[in-house]
């Protein structure tokens, strides 16, 4: 039956029809459902792996054991996981083992723009890139049969807009694969040099043989039409170029992006006038052809910057693009806000209160560095808010110390915090981190993990206490703190601040959104004690507005936090 | 002939059910079709976009300026920020529901006025009505969805009943009958 399906659920499910044992992910946007979704498949075993390096292990441990195995993750998750990658691609695998990267270009929800096929070209392994939901379920499944048959894990390549989108899906059976047995071997999986320096030559070789396929394989496929442009693309960038030339240009589409074809792409270039690279991010494809010799244009026309549409394509490549009406005014902007009622803007309100410096990390938080808050100093990558603090404070001492903190949320914290908190208590700065604990993975959507109590598909599940893991590394002033009570806010802060001794402060309060979370009535203003001095207003919170010059509260947004009703001095605001 | 509809509004509306329940219906109506949208950080409060592409070969998943045949907008200043998208002659459908955004609740900018008339003297065909209140009359407040998507479905020639059992498929069973008023209020019919 045909169903209409977003481009990750086709990916889950291609790995419920390949036969797929084991799935271990970090969240990420735009990979995340992926995951959730063939969580609901109880054919397979489904987790959420503190990091991406950790999930890619997992995998790899599943693969040894001779099960097909799946990790899935963003773009900026592979140069987490790039260590087991580059060499697990010299080890291969037992049973088959694919990893998802998901791209972000656009940078809807990421704090770069990376084209992950440099890690594939730079770990040497293949990388396939569908563009569409169809093709998200085929690829995956392929992915699987090529990992095994050429003895290397394979990556998918997915972007926002295959991974995010719906479209037409025809849905196969679950066939599991013939049982592998675990078998010791010593020379292909013990990379030490002696044995790893015998499987380079073997990765060299497995390359040619895949650039072999890669001229024959049906998922690089010529679409001949009109001769006069010959178009190479991949992915979403297909897409766009069918929409612009239809049948009038001849395409190229290649399904594995990485090797690339030679032949095939020579080939091509004879039976065309003309010839571009349609490609999103970097010149990879184009780098290619020109050293197969070819001319051609590319990033010359297209930018190397954002992602591509029909519409910017067709104007690149000088055809008509459809007139618009547009209103000559500039409008507010609407940028993402924090939640009302989210537990952290009243830790964040106390910081800029105490006009602290604050390095941060990355989660909804990073939403702290946006007026009127503007409290975030510094987004990195995941854990990097601690040991930049460590830097920070070692280069500024007591300059920096007693007004430096960071701020770290309880997944990012897991996900690679602890290393950076460890090397606090180790080479002793006088560090003050904030642990923002929402009791879950909130940007990505709510997902667990090992300090909610909670497995993936919601089972009771092991606990980390994070009282406890500060505690046993060493540090003796570890304090908890409700965000939600501005006075004991103020009050830790300035103290741990004060501390000639590193400190772990731990704001607790599970994230609004959270279904179990009950919520107070809404507050309302009682307009006679507004005196329209909008100290309230310094909150950011979206259920509070300036009407006619007193306060108003949203009552469908209003979750009774009561924040703003501690920052009122006339007792404007009543439950 | 591939159709553009733009559903635009803001994060937490419940745009997401709109565009399931269109492509379901389009799906069962046996045309080729695409929906796209931005998870992730734009979800929190942000403007939101949902793209549904319907015809007989849909490539692309996204709309660009000057492509829509039809916008669905769930918030008044999200119709005018998307107003490009429109195609000449196309019609945009407004919930004049009004949401500040942060910079306007941090008062350095007013909410913009008269946004229906500017958007109408630039010869847009504008559909305003105030959904919210007829969602609250069928309801709920969050139903507002459901009224936009009953106003849409009187510009297309799929019939009602079909629309009515894409509803009855798409959401859960206790809330089937307040949708399905709220979507008889927004084609009118209540």
């Amino acid at each position: 039956m045909k169903q209409l399906m977003l481009g990750n659920k086709a990916f889950a499910r291609g790995l419920y029809e390949a036969g797929c044992s084991l799935v271990s992910s970090y969240p990420g946007t735009p990979s995340t459902e992926i995951t959730e979704e063939a969580a609901k498949y109880d054919e397979m075993y489904c987790e959420w792996a503190p990091n991406e390096k950790v999930a890619m292990e997992v995998a790899f441990g599943a693969s040894l054991a001779g099960r097909r195995s799946f990790c899935g993750m963003k773009h900026v998750g592979l140069n987490v996981a790039a260590d087991p990658l580059y060499t697990c691609s010299y080890t291969g695998v037992n049973g088959g083992m694919v990893i998802c990267v998901a791209d972000d270009a656009g940078m809807h929800s990421s704090q770069n723009e990376q084209d992950s096929r440099h890690h594939a070209i730079a770990a040497k392994v293949p990388m396939l890139e569908p563009s569409d939901t169809a093709e998200t379920l085929e690829y995956t499944k392929l992915a699987f049969e090529l990992s095994e048959e050429y003895d290397t894990p394979v990556i998918v390549k997915m972007c926002t807009r295959v991974a995010h989108s719906q479209s037409i899906v025809e849905l196969g059976e679950r066939v599991l694969p013939e049982k592998k047995p675990y078998e010791k071997n010593i020379a292909k999986y013990v990379m030490m040099p002696g044995n790893a320096i015998r499987r380079h030559p073997f990765v060299e070789e497995r390359t040619k043989k895949l650039i072999a396929y890669a001229e024959t394989n049906p998922i690089n496929r010529v679409e001949m039409g009109g001769t006069a442009l010959g178009i190479i693309t991949s992915s979403t960038s297909y897409q766009y170029a069918k929409e612009v030339y239809g049948d009038s240009a001849s395409i190229l589409k290649l399904g594995m992006v990485n090797p690339l074809p030679e032949k095939l792409i020579l080939d091509f270039a004879a039976k065309v006038d003309k010839l571009i690279v349609i490609e999103e991010l970097d010149p990879i494809i184009e780098n290619h052809c020109k050293a197969l010799g070819l001319t051609l244009s590319g990033k010359d026309l297209l930018p190397i910057c954002g992602e591509f549409s029909q519409n910017l394509i067709a104007q690149k490549l000088g055809e008509e693009t459809p007139a618009f009406a547009s209103l000559e005014e500039t409008l507010p902007n609407r940028p993402p806000v924090m939640c009302a009622g989210c537990p952290h803007r009243g830790l964040f309100f106390t910081l800029q209160k105490n006009k602290c410096n604050v390095l941060g990390d990355i989660g909804c938080y990073t939403l702290g560095a946006v007026a009127p808050l503007n409290s975030v100093d510094m987004t990195l990558c995941m854990g990097a808010s601690i040991s930049a603090l460590h830097g920070f404070n070692k280069m500024l001492g007591e300059e920096g110390e007693g007004k430096t903190v960071c701020v770290i949320g309880d997944s990012t914290f897991m996900h690679s915090g602890m290393t950076g908190l460890a090397n606090i208590a180790y080479n002793q700065s006088n560090s003050t981190v904030i642990i923002l604990d929402n009791s879950i993975t909130g940007m990505t959507g709510h997902q667990q993990n090992p300090t909610t109590g909670y497995n993936i598909k919601g089972d009771p599940a092991g606990k980390i206490d994070l009282e406890s893991l500060c505690k046993a590394m060493g540090y003796e002033r570890v304090v908890v703190v409700d965000p939600y009570d501005l006075a004991e806010c103020n009050r830790v802060i300035q103290e741990e601040l004060a501390a000639k001794e590193p400190s772990v402060i731990i704001s607790r309060r599970p994230c609004a959104l959270l279904k179990y979370v009950k919520h107070n009535p809404p507050l309302c203003v009682n307009k006679e004690n507004c005196k329209s001095c909008k100290a309230c207003m310094r909150l950011g919170c979206p259920a509070i507005s300036m009407k006619d010059g007193k306060a108003h509260v949203d009552a469908t947004l209003c979750v009774g936090c009561g924040v703003c009703k501690q920052l009122c001095k006339f007792d404007a605001f009543e439950s | 002939m591939v159709q553009n509809i733009m559903i635009v509004g803001v994060g937490g509306q419940g745009s997401l059910l709109a565009s399931k329940l269109l492509g379901h219906l389009l799906l069962t109506e046996g045309y080729d079709v695409k929906v796209s949208e931005v998870h992730g950080m734009s979800q929190r409060g942000g403007s939101v976009v949902t793209y549904v592409r319907f015809g007989e070969k849909v490539y692309s998943p996204v709309i660009d300026k000057g492509q829509a045949d039809i916008i669905v907008s769930f918030e008044k200043l999200e119709a005018a920020r998307y107003v490009e998208y429109l195609k000449e002659g196309g019609k945009i459908v407004v919930n004049t529901q009004e949401i500040d955004p942060m910079p306007v609740v941090i008062g350095a900018m007013e909410y913009p006025q008269n946004l229906i008339e500017k958007m109408e003297k630039k010869g847009v065909q504008v559909d305003a009505m105030d959904c919210l209140s007829l969602a609250t009359e069928a309801g709920s407040a969050k139903a507002v969805n459901l009224v936009l998507m009953g106003r849409l479905s009187t510009y297309f020639p799929i019939p009602e009943e079909k629309w009515l059992k894409a509803i009855e498929e798409c959401v859960p069973p206790k809330f089937v009958e307040l949708n399905k008023k709220a979507f008889a209020l927004g084609r009118g019919e209540l």
